[in-house]
């Protein structure tokens, strides 16, 4: 299987323990990862607020590298980078006007976008290519007994519910019960993080991060596991300016890569865990027997 | 009577049909037109042909003008083709020497531009010039209708219906799918406005039904065949096995006391599963029949063979249980139905923000009717399933409707119910109760009122579509409780206020297997499922298939008054029908040229109706006039051409394709 | 004592602009809307708009652009699609409020001194140079623009980043920007 993977600015910034966890962790699964070549900043919801038709131009370029180095998937483990994409993509198909553009703004370059390159998700690959059973066979040191809220946040999810549940997502549940871990059943799983609010209006952001550290601490989580480098920074980056307003909620973020890579017995410095402000540490408190695999369709009746 | 020896005089109308017709397609110019086509003695335009002037018009015209062939271009054949048919016939013609043009459904409303319009309008009108030359006097015959009536459904449209009739004399049978008859009403405790008591006004009905003389209840049965036509109609009804022989049973339930299952264990199905029963049960108390049934799925003998089998020891001699018994088929006969085959209620998991199946304390109104009922499964008292007494409760409305994502169409009697569940709930609980909403319907009569009486009571009303329910705290108050997040519309502020208790308005659809009962009974469905009235104002029980009405839920949600009301009318509309004695068909039908007919045999098995036979002695088909509906099949497959359709002949069509090609 | 007026006259809207807004992909099925509040009730950010989501729809729809544009609902919106998903009229609502932040901006009448617009044009200026973000300095940017020594109060979310290794002040580029700025260049001709 091979995929063109699309990092993203942030995974190569703040949110780089994602990338440094998610390669590993890929390559250990045998998947075939090779970076999009030149890729740009995917558009993003603040380019689409000052202006839509060249945000699509920007995600559009991607779509045509991605099409020129061999059609595969794109891979895009940022959820904004997902989503920007995917609507891109989805505004392409509704709207002639907008492809009009885009096409003019590819053909002033000789490039093209035409063939409808699927542009997918880490967790969508894991569940549906790559099957929750090829990844049990690769756990060696399960989580066994670690409590992990999943946490989905908002833009893999919503407005296009592609291979998830819009409501109830589960595949991160599911692939975190095959990882070994008990998973803590939460309302909250895609609430908003605050995205950028925290940095700019912090009243409201930092209070939106403190409701799901809150919760999620409330319901015996030991962690929370996220699939997007701004929800990681916000829950883990705020943690002071959280404390300061309302008090110790003091819970690590992780990234389900990260989680993924501990199960399989990968070592500590190939999954970047020393990134984070809240240190995440965790050791089995005694080697386990056998590895303990929760039937996988349990979870969907979350 | 031959029609091409004698001189044809045409006489041509078109209608304006006021601005319908007039505002797209130039009458006066479609009029001048046909005016120069040959054979057509005289052109009108008139504004509305269907009014007793207009039909006036084309009885004197044929006698001044010794019209002999009649062709109007207005509305839909649907509609008015009767009335020109009777206006051609008065005028002295025979009626079938009439031919209607459609261009107001076919072309005024369906086009903006004029002058194409009215350039539609003239070929479709010279198309039916060139046809009408072609027409033939056709007689019109008389089938008798069967005095006997079916009514498919027993709640309490169907219970209206088959009492109306059964009192006036008619041989009613009344099938029912579910153990008893009652239907959706059984269940409810009271009923809005006037706050009666469902069962005190039903349940006397039902045990009406249980014991009228003309009257043939058939519980837990369904109709699995349909055949004939309006007047005589061969119905297969399928009996389901409740393994009690009916006429044993007496309904003195010891076969329930004496059940191996020494207390109810299984989810009881009348109570929406907040109750339980065990496997030989009677539904409610005064289900109708009373008479108990065994559920095969969790009685231990039909399941495993393996029982002491106490119940049977218990009936002793009556000798009611009977463990053998299969399904069993009546066939019947009778001229005219009734199908009142009710709705279902929304799947509150559809919406999964509002938690129902997720937090235990979210209900669905229709279970929260049982938990208020005095005969329900914890008598009356509301308590909720993890044991308390909720001192507040949410009533979300529009759970499920006026939604595009799951159903578009207002349920229209859920704001009422809402209101008469929180009225019922205010009284047995004194809690405060919270009505979330977007906007209040009340048209009907006291119901206006009733929604003052709850204002006056101190019910709150909270203008605003619930955002999401959840039993996630934020503020200390919320612990431990639901809390609902909804903009208060009204106040323009967000808010979030805790409760014990969720109900959500579920609103109406149509019977997961309306499909099914629609093809069964050769009726039209709508986009969204409901049965489709001949005529949505002027024909609202009948449908398009002629003897078969429609009342109550099955063709979109109305309430109980409403309901009764359409049942009576669907009984009127059988009544009138059987009095009258017979029906007239039209002449449409097919016949075989015996001396072309091959007896290839092809014809018969395409047909829809049954109506084709082979007549072994002739060697040759015959088709069954009562029995044809006039489809064309057999005309279209015929390989030597030998069968003919009244109204249809080959002439006729050509000429009619000849008609719309010739204008350019 | 101060009181305000707040009747609207006719001549407070600006007669067209819902219209224009309705006919932009994404946006044409603000026309069903039934002023039930869903939005605002699923919005996690509707508790700090000054109009709710809801009032939004019926302003734009009412042609209230001034009233509008100069909100700052439209800059709270953080895209999470709640409204958009649960909307019974399946009314893009975020799509609409990204239409309303661009005429905001194409206006230049956002609120002055909300940091949320400053950062949307400090991003989109990055971005159009070097084709991709560098979010130390679009953060350094965003806090010299709108509140110098608001910076000096996330000294610890510093201090954390740098111990993490995560404090770069480095320019990222693409190699091609040449390509990038033909490409919006052809972009922009005919439109």
């Amino acid at each position: 299987m091979k995929y063109s993977y699309f990092p993203g600015c942030s995974l190569k910034g703040l949110g780089r323990a994602y990338e440094e966890s998610l390669l590993p962790v890929m390559k250990h699964l045998g998947v075939d990862l090779q970076e999009l070549d030149d890729w740009n900043c995917c558009g993003a919801t603040a380019y689409m607020s000052v202006d839509e038709a060249k945000a699509c131009v920007l995600a559009s370029r991607n779509l045509a590298l991605a099409e020129r180095d061999g059609n595969h998937p794109i891979l895009a483990p940022c959820s904004a980078c997902y989503l920007v994409l995917n609507k891109t993509k989805h505004y392409l198909h509704q709207y002639p006007k907008m492809k009009a553009t885009v096409d003019r703004a590819l053909n002033a370059v000789g490039m093209k976008c035409e063939k409808d390159v699927p542009v997918r998700h880490p967790l969508d690959v894991l569940i549906n290519d790559i099957g929750l059973d090829a990844i049990k066979m690769k756990v060696t040191k399960p989580l066994q007994g670690l409590k992990v809220a999943p946490y989905y946040g908002c833009q893999i999810v919503r407005p296009y519910a592609t291979f998830d549940d819009q409501a109830n997502p589960t595949t991160m549940d599911r692939l975190l019960e095959a990882l070994g871990a008990t998973v803590i059943r939460w309302p909250l799983k895609t609430k908003c993080c605050g995205g950028s609010l925290t940095g700019t209006i912090p009243e409201a952001g930092i209070r939106m991060v403190y409701i799901l550290l809150n919760e999620a601490k409330k319901r015996g989580a030991d962690c929370l596991a996220t699939v997007c480098p701004l929800c990681q920074f916000n829950l883990d980056g705020y943690h002071s300016a959280v404390r300061r307003q309302y008090g110790d909620v003091l819970l690590p973020t992780v990234y389900f890569s990260q989680l993924m890579g501990l199960a399989f017995g990968l070592p500590d410095r190939d999954l970047a865990l020393n990134r984070a402000a809240i240190p995440f540490r965790w050791r089995p408190s005694s080697p386990p027997p056998a590895p303990a695999q929760p039937p996988a369709a349990k979870s969907v009746a979350a | 009577m031959n029609s091409n020896r004698e001189e044809l005089r045409i006489g041509f109308y078109v209608c304006h049909c006021g601005h319908n017709i007039a505002a797209t397609v130039d009458c006066a110019e479609v009029a001048r037109y046909v005016g120069t086509l040959p054979h057509v003695a005289l052109s009108r335009e008139y504004k509305y042909m269907c009014s007793d002037p207009g039909q006036e018009l084309i009885q004197q015209d044929i006698r001044e003008h010794k019209l002999n062939r009649v062709v109007v271009a207005s509305c839909s054949p649907l509609l008015h083709e009767h009335t020109f048919r009777g206006a051609t016939e008065a005028g002295g013609l025979n009626p079938f020497y009439f031919h209607m043009v459609n261009i107001r459904e076919h072309n005024s409303w369906v086009h903006t531009d004029r002058k194409e319009a009215t350039e539609k309008a003239k070929a479709l009108a010279q198309a039916a010039i060139e046809r009408v030359a072609h027409h033939k006097a056709l007689e019109v015959k008389r089938v008798k209708i069967h005095a006997d009536v079916l009514v498919v459904g027993g709640g309490i449209a169907g219970i209206h219906a088959a009492m109306t009739m059964a009192n006036a004399g008619k041989k009613v049978y009344l099938v029912e799918r579910e153990p008893t008859i009652g239907g959706h009403m059984a269940k409810f405790d009271k009923t809005f406005p006037t706050l009666d008591c469902a069962a005190c006004i039903l349940t006397p009905k039902m045990s009406e039904v249980g014991n009228h003389p003309n009257i043939t209840l058939w519980t837990y049965s369904e109709v699995t065949k349909v055949d004939g036509y309006v007047g005589n109609y061969k119905v297969t009804v399928k009996h389901k096995p409740r393994y009690i022989v009916e006429d044993a049973c007496v309904g003195c339930m010891e076969c329930i006391d004496a059940c191996v299952y020494k207390t109810p264990k299984f989810e009881d199905e009348f109570n929406e599963g907040l109750g339980k029963r065990k496997p030989v049960f009677i539904p409610f108390p005064q289900a109708t029949p009373q008479v108990v049934i065994i559920d095969p799925e969790t009685c231990l003998n039909l399941k495993t063979g393996k029982c002491k089998k106490t119940c049977v020891e218990a009936c002793a001699d009556r000798m009611a249980i009977d463990f053998t018994q299969k399904e069993t088929f009546d066939e019947i006969e009778v001229g005219t139905m009734i199908v009142a085959t009710g709705f279902k209620t929304f799947d509150a998991k559809r919406v999964p923000a509002y938690g129902y199946g997720i937090y235990p304390n979210v209900y669905t109104a229709l279970e929260v009717e049982r938990l208020v009922n005095a005969s329900g499964p914890t008598g009356g008292e509301v308590i909720t399933r993890d044991g308390r007494h909720p001192k507040s409760i949410g009533i979300i409305h529009c759970v499920g409707s006026r939604d595009k994502k799951t159903n578009v169409w207002c349920s229209r009697v859920c704001c009422m119910y809402s209101m008469k569940l929180a009225l019922l709930l205010k009284e047995h609980t004194g809690a405060e109760i919270y009505n979330f909403y977007i906007d209040i319907r009340t048209p009907g009569k006291g119901y206006e009122e009733f929604y003052n009486k709850l204002l006056d009571e101190g019910v709150h009303f909270i203008r605003g579509r619930v955002g999401e329910v959840t039993d996630w705290a934020m503020t200390p108050e919320e612990e431990g409780k639901l809390t609902i997040r909804v903009e208060d519309t009204l106040a323009g502020y967000v808010r979030r206020i805790p409760v014990d208790m969720v109900v959500l308005a579920t609103g109406l659809e149509p019977q997961q297997d309306a499909q099914d009962v629609r093809r069964l009974f050769n009726l039209s469905c709508g986009g969204e499922g409901w049965f489709l009235e001949r005529h949505p104002k002027l024909a609202p029980v009948s449908t398009f298939t002629d003897g078969i009405f429609i009342a109550g839920g099955c063709q979109g949600p109305r309430d109980i008054p409403d309901t009764v009301a359409q049942a009576g009318a669907a009984a009127a509309e059988c009544l009138a029908l059987i009095d009258k004695g017979y029906v007239e068909q039209e002449p449409n039908t097919a016949f075989v040229l015996a001396e072309e007919c091959s007896g290839c045999k092809s014809c018969i098995p395409l047909c829809p109706y049954t109506a084709i036979t082979f007549d072994e002695s002739s060697k040759v088909a015959v088709i069954n006039e009562a029995l044809c509906k006039g489809c064309g099949t057999c005309v279209a497959s015929c390989p030597s051409g030998s069968i003919v359709q009244n109204l249809f002949e080959d002439d006729e069509v050509f000429s009619e394709i000849k008609g719309v090609l010739a204008y350019d | 004592m101060n009181i305000t007026r707040t009747i609207k006259y006719e001549a407070d809207r600006v007669k067209g602009f819902g219209d224009e807004v309705m006919k932009v992909p994404g946006c044409e099925k603000l026309k069903d809307c039934i002023q039930c509040g869903t939005c605002s009730g699923v919005c996690p950010l509707s508790v700090y708009m000054d109009y709710t989501p809801r009032q939004v729809m019926e302003l734009t729809r009412f042609d209230f652009k001034k009233e509008v544009l100069s909100s700052k609902t439209i800059w709270l919106c953080a895209s999470c699609y709640a409204c958009t998903c649960e909307c019974p009229r399946e009314i893009r609502i975020t799509d609409i409020m990204y239409e309303l932040k661009q005429r905001a901006i194409h206006e230049g009448v956002y609120p002055r001194k909300f940091p949320i617009p400053v950062l949307a044009q400090e991003f989109e200026k990055m971005v159009t140079a070097n084709g991709r973000i560098s979010e130390m300095p679009l953060v350094m940017k965003l806090f010299m623009k709108t509140d110098p020594l608001g910076a000096m109060g996330n000294w610890q979310m510093g201090l954390d980043l740098m111990k993490t290794g995560r404090f770069s002040l480095a320019s990222e580029k693409i190699n091609n920007r040449e390509q990038l700025a033909k490409m919006f260049a052809a972009a922009e001709e005919k439109a």
